[in-house]
């Protein structure tokens, strides 16, 4: 009993053995990625992309993954956001390879004859490397008052309920986890980034306009009947094309124009 | 002849004029803390070329959102 246990033993420690080795001995598969590196504490000195290394066979299916990597084995003053690597939390927004994307949620292209670049989110002010002030944007996310306003609850301090139809119409709202990947790749948002609200921040506008629970319909119409909150929206569509949740911003901005006209 | 500043010289001035301005604010005792703060914080970038507007442009940025903060009334000292 004892001789079979070790046999058993050693043969799966054998297997484990040769798996290791078959890892090792295949030939690295060396990507090239080249970073935004930018520094506060020398503002004189210009942008610049740095390249890196990573060995695809020794890291994770995800863009993050390879960053955290370079961050813990190359460089770690490299610096990003990062929380959740399920894309639930939008902080590790930035541009990968052409793309706002979430970078937990990007794929790492396996050509490793390719470079990839990654860039911060675009037109914003840089804090540090990868990552962008989003001030500006949480301010106008402030401005349109996101919560539930209303001048009477129900008298059992229970939840305020509404019909399937009514919650029906949230879908596809909700799940919007405030990234600034469709903001920020928004042509007419660059341009006008001081009064145009832009998709993320008209998605949740409208979010709160189609809530059947929210009283303050009209001072929510009124705060957008302006020409630049909303309609310096050209439903470029980028927002759509880009968002990682595969949510629907052009759309949303596309029913409160149609609210505010028909109203 | 009184030299013709540029806009962006305009706006440093500005940046510099406001926040002695605020340490005008704070209680007399701390004010030449306030002072010596601000001589050292625009004396880090004297060196800077004129030309290197994004650089200049950048820093007052920060810069304004530094006398946001320190403007705040609660604010009474700095070490």
């Amino acid at each position: 009993m004892i001789m079979m246990n070790r046999i058993a033993k050693t043969s799966v420690l054998g297997n484990i053995l040769k798996r290791g080795l078959a890892t090792a001995s295949a030939t690295p598969r060396l990507k090239t990625f080249k970073i935004y590196r930018w520094n506060p504490d020398k503002p004189a000195e210009k942008p610049r992309l740095q390249s890196y290394e990573v060995d695809l066979n020794d890291c994770g299916p995800m863009v993050l993954d390879a960053l955290l990597k370079i961050k813990n084995e190359q460089d770690a003053t490299l610096t990003l956001r990062r929380s959740c690597r399920e894309g639930i939390c939008g902080s590790c927004a930035m541009n990968i390879g052409g793309r706002n994307t979430l970078a937990c949620l990007c794929k790492i292209d396996q050509d490793n004859s390719k470079q990839l670049k990654i860039y911060p989110l675009p037109h914003m002010y840089i804090v540090k490397d990868l990552v962008p002030d989003l001030t500006g944007f949480y301010q106008q996310y402030k401005s349109i008052q996101p919560y539930l306003q209303r001048s009477k609850y129900p008298d059992d301090g229970k939840e305020v309920l509404q019909s399937i139809a009514d919650r029906k119409k949230l879908d596809g709202l909700y799940e919007c986890i405030l990234c600034a990947c469709c903001s920020t790749s928004c042509p007419s948002y660059w341009w006008n980034q001081e009064q145009y609200l832009g998709p993320a921040v008209l998605l949740q506008a409208y979010r709160w306009l189609v809530d059947s629970r929210d009283e303050a319909f009209s001072v929510r119409k009124s705060m957008l009947q302006n020409s630049m909150s909303l309609y310096r929206c050209h439903t470029i569509m980028n927002c759509t094309r880009t968002c990682p949740k595969g949510l629907n911003p052009g759309k949303a901005i596309a029913e409160i124009k149609k609210t505010l006209a028909s109203n | 002849m009184v030299k013709r500043l540029s806009g962006l010289q305009r706006e440093v001035l500005h940046l510099y004029r406001t926040s002695i301005r605020i340490a005008y604010s704070k209680p007399v005792d701390n004010r030449p803390r306030f002072f010596s703060f601000i001589h050292e914080e625009f004396g880090k970038y004297k060196d800077l070329s004129r030309k290197d507007f994004t650089t200049i442009e950048h820093l007052l940025r920060v810069g304004k959102k530094k006398v946001e903060m320190y403007s705040k009334p609660e604010l009474k000292n700095i070490h």
